[in-house]
């Protein structure tokens, strides 16, 4: 069970339908009040939070009134006092996808956002250095993307025998 | 060129330009955010409405007077292809950023392209020094979306065997910090008692390492004939060599000059950044996934949860010494408790049809092939399971689209969080103490950088 704090936002869409565990969808203005919320409420800990491309399921399952975009960030908060985990789902945008950064309530989530920036080329607002982490300063493309062909650098091996 | 040309600012910019990648890098002073100055010194606490200025801030010196120097990429003490950019005074460091990603293999993207069945492969080169915990936490989220039950022996056997990884894993540890303070023979011993460990998961999965042991539904292998006395044999020995790791190091005066007091942080800085494991343990939150949100048996074994007070090197030194021995008192009531039955799910739909059917009917061959090929279909969903590794919480998120293959996969390594400590552990410290710190943060970069 989860109940929302009174200093939530209002018509945050909730489910606890949701596979397994619960969820928050709340919208990008939603979001940032509503995981200070959830801060302020015992949630002392940002586990995890990363994007998601759901380039060609816009007709995934999603509680009525959460209107599906391509890119989603992910982020699972966890209260050590109360042993609850809940995970907030962030319909980011199509094209430009931007949410507000975390850093500021979790400073935890700074390497978070910029491995999901670096990935899937989602912003966000308020990181101190939004820049890539894991791909090498100049690769062009965000390679976790589903439009990001596997194999699309060719790669040239030493030696390698040339084309007979 | 003068001498004092070279000195100035725009030179040394030029420099830095004409050297690097980039903007990954630890920059100058001036060309570096509030707020990531901020991190970059180890503030993690805000305080509301107090802005940080970067003039107010202690430790501020001309850029004449300090240099930013590198530590690794490839540097011994670093565990992998760690790089440190280090501003220092002299000998203290005043400024770090942790560089990672050259052990990146895009193992995430890899993981979209390869089967439920195939899966663990993946997953359990992540962190190597735990292969066996990764797949666990892969097998648990597969298991979550496709609703199946695993057998009581199976648990049991994942339970064993995840504590003689964590185990195996802690000896490491205690070896590389061993050879990190200069303390080499216990780096010859902790490998050596690791090697016993390495030699069961030879005998029951086939491979020392990444041994895809654990998968969905199950395990692998039965264990080997006569696994009892193995076990009896590793437990009692690595316990009785515990106690002589104590005689080499924990009251050795060199040993606590360098870890008693150095590079503490407190429990609030420690659940700000996310840090899990010994390293949040050490500040005496008793935070530890196999009690607190129990999984596999973990509820049936009696053991304790280590906690530190101090938060300091000593402390993670201590904590992952008990932790071996509470790790094997698991082992030895598993031992005990072991039950009989399957070790894998009877699930056919994730359990391949045994090989004496396979060579009698046809039916079960096109099974077999069926599995091993296209594999199976995981309802669409998305999870997350979280198990407790030796370097903290290890979460595995997957999204299914209802095919043969992840949608996306996406792990939470422990590793990759508690680096972002890294800046606070050093702040204020020497160039040594670096390296103790290194250490006692206990980073695997397969995992850092998948």
């Amino acid at each position: 069970m989860i109940s929302l704090s009174a200093a939530a936002p209002t018509d945050v869409i909730t489910s606890e339908a949701m596979a397994t565990d619960v969820a928050c969808f709340p919208t990008t203005s939603q979001y940032f009040k509503l995981v200070e919320s959830f801060k302020n409420d015992g949630f002392e800990m940002c586990v995890d939070l990363c994007g998601v491309d759901y380039l060609e399921h816009f007709e995934r399952v999603l509680p009525e009134g959460v209107v599906a975009t391509r890119f989603e960030v992910v982020v699972n908060l966890l209260s050590l006092s109360k042993k609850q985990r809940v995970r907030i789902r962030v319909q980011a945008g199509n094209d430009h996808a931007e949410v507000d950064s975390l850093f500021s309530l979790y400073p935890g989530t700074e390497a978070m956002e910029r491995e999901a920036f670096d990935f899937f080329g989602i912003l966000f607002t308020g990181h101190p250095e939004l820049t890539r982490i894991l791909m090498p300063e100049d690769w062009e493309g965000h390679p976790l993307r589903k439009d990001y062909g596997i194999g699309k650098v060719p790669v040239q091996f030493k030696h390698a025998p040339g084309p007979r | 060129m003068s001498d004092t040309t070279i000195r100035t600012a725009e030179r040394i910019e030029l420099l830095v330009a004409d050297t690097s990648e980039g903007a990954q890098e630890l920059k100058r002073r001036e060309a570096t955010g509030k707020d990531e100055l901020g991190r970059e010194l180890g503030s993690v606490l805000r305080i509301d409405g107090l802005t940080l200025d970067p003039n107010s801030i202690d430790f501020e010196r001309n850029d004449d007077e300090t240099m930013i120097i590198n530590m690794g990429p490839s540097h011994p003490s670093t565990h992998g292809v760690l790089r440190i950019m280090l501003e220092l005074d002299g000998e203290f460091v005043l400024r770090s950023k942790t560089v990672i990603g050259y052990l990146h293999t895009g193992m995430e993207k890899t993981g979209e392209a390869l089967s439920y069945v195939q899966g663990g492969t993946n997953v359990t080169r992540m962190d190597y020094l735990s292969p066996v915990i990764n797949e666990l936490s892969y097998s648990m989220a597969v298991e979550k979306l496709l609703g199946i039950e695993v057998p009581e022996r199976a648990t049991w056997i994942r339970m064993m065997m995840s504590e003689l990884n964590r185990i195996s894993s802690h000896l490491v540890w205690m070896a590389t910090n061993g050879m990190d303070v200069g303390s080499t023979s216990m780096m010859i011993y902790g490998l050596r008692e690791r090697e016993l460990v390495l030699a069961f998961f030879e005998k029951t999965a086939g491979l020392r390492m990444n041994l895809n042991y654990v998968r969905p539904g199950g395990v692998a292998a039965d264990l080997p004939d006569g696994w009892q006395d193995d076990i009896q044999v590793i437990c009692d020995t690595i316990y009785a060599r515990t106690f002589e790791y104590d005689t080499l190091l924990t009251g050795q005066p060199i040993f606590r000059q360098r870890m008693i007091g150095v590079a503490p942080i407190s429990a609030e800085e420690a659940l700000a950044l996310g840090v899990t494991g010994p390293l949040l343990r050490s500040t005496g939150v008793a935070w530890d996934l196999r009690r607190t949100m129990p999984y596999l048996a973990y509820d049936k074994v009696d053991f304790d949860v280590i906690v530190g007070t101090y938060g300091d090197n000593f402390d993670r030194y201590a904590i992952r010494l008990n932790e071996i021995r509470e790790s094997i008192r698991i082992v030895r009531q598993c031992l005990e408790m072991m039950p009989s039955g399957d070790y894998r799910s009877q699930d056919p739909k994730v359990t391949p049809p045994p090989r004496a059917r396979i060579n009698e009917s046809m039916e079960a061959l096109i099974h077999h092939f069926k599995l091993f090929t296209e594999g199976f279909h995981v309802p669409a969903g998305e999870v997350y399971s979280a198990v407790e590794s030796p370097r903290g919480e290890l979460g595995c998120y997957i999204v299914s689209d209802g095919g043969p293959k992840p949608y996306r996969i996406h792990v939470r390594a422990p590793s990759f969080v508690n680096l972002q400590a890294v800046p606070l552990l050093m702040r204020g410290g020497s160039v040594s103490d670096t390296i103790t710190v290194i250490s006692t943060v206990d980073p695997v970069m397969g995992e850092v950088d998948r």
